[in-house]
């Protein structure tokens, strides 16, 4: 798929819109529809679409195995962290309301971040799935 | 958002999409062309992605529609890519796993006619806890994520953990395969 013109020049078009929508999802998520998971795929999906288009190898230079592999584990920590944050801050485990002054500010600082790790992790997992799937096909086609 | 239970229309969209649906399922059994299925497959996921949103469910909708057409539809095909596209034939009639997912099926629609009625405000699921959710006393408008992220912190944290989890064994699973054969 690489020497089609008319992916190549969509690709190029719609990928920053794809991974903007995914923020948007990401940061909008406490208004509208949409939320961590979502934004993760949806960000995965952008990536993907990019390695389809432009091939695997560009793909992993522009995001590579290592980069993915730490936001796996990195997503969960922020996770953990935040609630870590509330039992430094003298609340409980994953409260929110002593994040702040104001508790609902509280909540909704501890919402986006939970939000934050759930959407890294989401994204790294699907990525680093279709990078391996992808990486063993190729390397049993060249063998062939 | 609409109104809980939806109108008319909404009744005919979703029942004409569920028609589409089955439609598409009987095609799935038919063909034997493993591309075929897995680009119908993608199909399935975006017609139930569409009732979802016609039940208001936006970001289940969302991610069916993320997740069910987009990326593992990419995942079959690379997984395709590995083995023949031709699905083969069985050699026996498969007569008893007939019988018993027409069974399973019979009795999940038996179960499912005790259910309380769709939207019904006077259901236990609505009567328990999300009197409680809905007063929203975290001031987030979309109310999934306030109970996703907030009331049920725990469960996503646990949910995530298991994402995790599933990254963690695919890269176990598959970089130790790779230095078998890099051995051989």
């Amino acid at each position: 798929m690489q020497n089609d013109l008319v992916l190549r020049v969509v690709g190029k078009l719609l990928i920053p819109f794809i991974l903007l929508f995914a923020l948007y999802v990401l940061f909008h998520g406490d208004f509208g529809p949409g939320g961590g998971f979502q934004a993760g795929v949806i960000f995965a999906t952008g990536i993907v679409f990019h390695a389809l288009i432009f091939g695997l190898d560009n793909t992993r230079q522009a995001v590579p195995d290592r980069l993915v592999e730490s936001m796996l584990a990195g997503g969960v920590l922020i996770y953990a962290g935040v609630g870590v944050a509330g039992l430094l801050l003298g609340g409980n485990y994953l409260d929110y309301f002593v994040l702040d002054k104001n508790p609902v500010i509280g909540q909704h600082r501890g919402i986006f971040w939970v939000e934050v790790g759930v959407a890294t992790t989401v994204s790294s997992v699907m990525l680093k799935i279709f990078y391996m799937f992808a990486s063993r096909g190729q390397r049993e086609g060249k063998e062939e | 958002m609409g109104r809980p239970g939806g109108g008319i229309i909404e009744t005919i969209i979703i029942n004409v999409l569920l028609v589409f649906m089955v439609l598409l399922v009987l095609a799935l059994i038919r063909t034997r062309n493993l591309f075929a299925v897995i680009v119908l497959s993608g199909l399935y996921s975006f017609l139930m992605a569409t009732v979802l949103v016609a039940l208001d469910a936006v970001d289940v909708a969302m991610t069916e529609a993320a997740v069910g057409a987009g990326v593992s539809t990419v995942l079959l095909l690379g997984a395709l890519n590995l083995c023949k596209s031709e699905e083969a034939k069985t050699a026996k009639r498969p007569w008893l796993p007939l019988a018993l997912s027409a069974t399973t099926g019979v009795l999940l629609i038996y179960g499912a006619m005790g259910l309380p009625d769709f939207a019904d405000p006077q259901a236990p699921i609505h009567q328990h806890v999300a009197p409680r959710y809905l007063q929203n006393e975290v001031d987030i408008p979309n109310v999934v994520t306030a109970v996703l992220a907030s009331f049920r912190g725990y469960d996503t944290l646990g949910e995530t953990t298991v994402v995790f989890t599933a990254g963690a064994g695919i890269i176990a699973l598959l970089r130790r395969r790779k230095r078998d054969t890099d051995a051989k």
